[in-house]
């Protein structure tokens, strides 16, 4: 049994020296961006006493004539053809509302959803009444986003096999600027696990099913126990991700690989002993 | 309390992990997450410490070659679901109570703030604050826990009350046990000015304060207890659940341990049941992890007392 204790660390500064070719131009809110009243204002901007000022915290992204920061830490704004995790809050009529970390619930309407067995048919009354057999409240699933809807919420699908009910794992939940985009988002880690990295900041992390039967985007999930191995690898994984969000590291596949096996040689601790393997990265 | 959602598929992963003594984490389940313990933070106070539960080593940086993200602007905190505590102890002159006329006592307010969940917005953190609060109360209800005589100042009409404010700043599983920790650091840190009564030939009583501010009395906390939560999960039992395991646990049990292993209290929390005999194995748990938990927090008290005033504040910008 352990209980450790320790005196609080300030934060250091973190410098810039890291050796990067471009230098992003960083601003807070109130920064002039710029004097030259010859561009257009994007997202992010608004004009002050003859000045382009930002209002939110992040880079400064230039496109032709058009300037907008970009927010480092922000709700997920929905992009077509993201991957997403969310989780179910609510039931309704003809469809489900999924929280995915955004400014709105998103939602994932009956007719987007892949009935059991691969059928393609027009949905009925009866599907509408068994809908909280295929998803509760509180179910996980992985989903595509169809649309984005004039107010910011967002429409998924779960028209393909790999995508619908996420059964035993676990989730981490980061902010959705650090999870890189990617061409796929699907990855199965060579140390035993799986790993989905969604756009919007929830990582779900689970035992790599062992034949890729048609039930991975099926509603009954696999309840038997999950082996220990498999377990550790789970555990050392959600520490990793958890140790590189702290150090504000891009997730993607390769970034949580050299974690992981950087932290090989210690025990599974938890993430706040992290400055052991850090240094060996 | 704040609670997430769970799917049963997360719920099954939770508790078959528990039972083969890997938590999600990694953690075994006797373990505790990392504490981080600064007294001082509050300067208007007589006593006071911040207790953070969960929170990771921000102060080592990466050396290597991983590309960084834009991301060189701090974030306020990490959102890993930790627990933020912090306690004031104010010390203030009053008549002691009719019954106890030679000493003096502690009274505990706790304000559960809206900055921990959006639930205890307004009067929603109310019902949570008391019976945090009536726990508080029950520990600290005997005459071990702290020397009330030396709160004395002449009895029947003079006597120091040590009002202890906590505030919870952020909900992340585990309140009790934190709340516990921060209390005792807090007294430890609390410095109670020395005062003589004098007496004039009338026999009118004047109270003199000394003139040195250094001057004062402070506290043995040596036999405050520590509360030990076990969520009982499964068929075992954890210590320091997390939200998501708290979520799967129907029954806990509350013990309050001081730093020999004697058990000053005992609360059963939760809708679900509990057998006598796992009663009676949590509270053997309870006792073993208690006397751990006393002495790696008097071990960093001491360290924090030692680096004198000249130690680095982080206070709440670092």
């Amino acid at each position: 049994m352990a209980v450790e204790m320790r005196l609080p660390v300030a934060r250091k500064l973190l410098s810039e020296s890291v050796g990067r070719d471009t230098k992003k131009h960083l601003v807070v809110p109130g920064d002039t961006i710029t004097t030259d009243t010859g561009f257009m204002r994007g997202h992010g901007t608004y004009m002050g006493e003859e000045k382009l000022i930002a209002s939110v915290a992040g880079s400064v992204e230039r496109v032709n004539k058009l300037i907008c920061v970009k927010a480092l830490k922000t709700r997920y704004n929905g992009e077509v053809g993201d991957i997403v995790v969310g989780r179910i809050t609510e039931v309704q009529q003809k469809r489900w509302k999924v929280e995915t970390n955004s400014r709105l619930d998103s939602v994932l309407l009956l007719s987007s959803m892949n009935l059991p067995g691969g059928e393609l048919r027009r949905r009925s009354a009866e599907d509408e009444l068994a809908m909280r057999g295929f998803l509760q409240e509180g179910d996980l699933i992985s989903a595509e986003v169809q649309a984005v809807f004039s107010d910011g919420a967002v429409s998924l699908h779960t028209r393909s096999l790999k995508y619908g009910k996420l059964g035993q794992g676990v989730l981490v939940q980061v902010s959705p600027s650090l999870v890189k985009r990617q061409k796929t988002h699907f990855h199965d880690l060579p140390c035993g696990a799986s790993v989905i990295l969604g756009n919007n900041g929830f990582i779900w992390i689970y035992p790599t099913p062992e034949h890729k039967e048609e039930d991975a985007g099926g509603f009954t999930a696999n309840l038997e126990p999950v082996s220990l191995a498999d377990r550790e690898v789970i555990s050392r994984l959600r520490n990793c991700i958890v140790s590189l969000v702290t150090q504000r590291m891009m997730l993607y596949d390769t970034s949580i690989l050299y974690c992981y096996e950087a932290s090989l040689p210690h025990q599974v601790l938890t993430p706040a002993t992290p400055s052991l393997f850090l240094i060996h990265l | 309390m704040a609670s997430v959602a769970l799917s049963e598929a997360e719920k099954v992963y939770i508790v078959h992990g528990v039972q083969e003594d890997l938590r999600v984490d990694g953690r075994g389940c006797e373990d505790y997450r990392c504490v981080e313990v600064e007294t001082d933070v509050v300067s208007n106070t007589s006593g006071s410490a911040r207790v953070k539960l969960g929170i990771e080593d921000p102060s080592q940086t990466l050396g290597g070659h991983l590309p960084r993200s834009e991301g060189l602007l701090t974030f306020s905190k990490s959102h890993f679901g930790h627990t933020d505590i912090l306690v004031g102890v104010k010390a203030e002159m009053g008549t002691p109570k009719l019954e106890k006329a030679n000493e003096g006592y502690l009274e505990f307010f706790v304000d559960c703030s809206a900055n921990a969940t959006p639930e205890f917005e307004g009067r929603g953190g109310d019902d949570l604050g008391t019976e945090i609060a009536n726990t508080l109360y029950r520990i600290f209800n005997n005459k071990s826990s702290v020397d009330l005589k030396s709160l004395c100042i002449s009895p029947r009409e003079h006597c120091w009350i040590l009002y202890v404010d906590v505030l919870l700043l952020e909900c992340g599983g585990n309140l009790f046990d934190t709340i516990c920790i921060a209390v005792k650091a807090a007294l430890f840190n609390t410095r109670i000015p020395r005062v003589r009564v004098l007496e004039d030939e009338e026999g009118s009583k004047d109270i003199e304060l000394s003139d040195d501010p250094y001057d004062c009395i402070r506290l043995s906390v040596e036999n405050v207890p520590c509360i030990v939560t076990l969520c009982k999960i499964g068929y075992r039992h954890v210590v320091d659940a997390t939200l998501q395991e708290e979520a799967c646990s129907l029954a806990s049990l509350l013990v309050s341990v001081t730093n020999t292993g004697v058990v000053t209290c005992m609360r059963k929390v939760g809708k679900g049941s509990l057998d006598p005999e796992s009663i009676f194995e949590m509270m053997e748990t309870g006792k073993r992890v208690g006397k751990v938990l006393h002495a790696s927090l008097q071990s960093v008290l001491h360290k924090e007392e030692s680096l004198g005033p000249k130690r680095p504040k982080v206070g709440f910008l670092g």
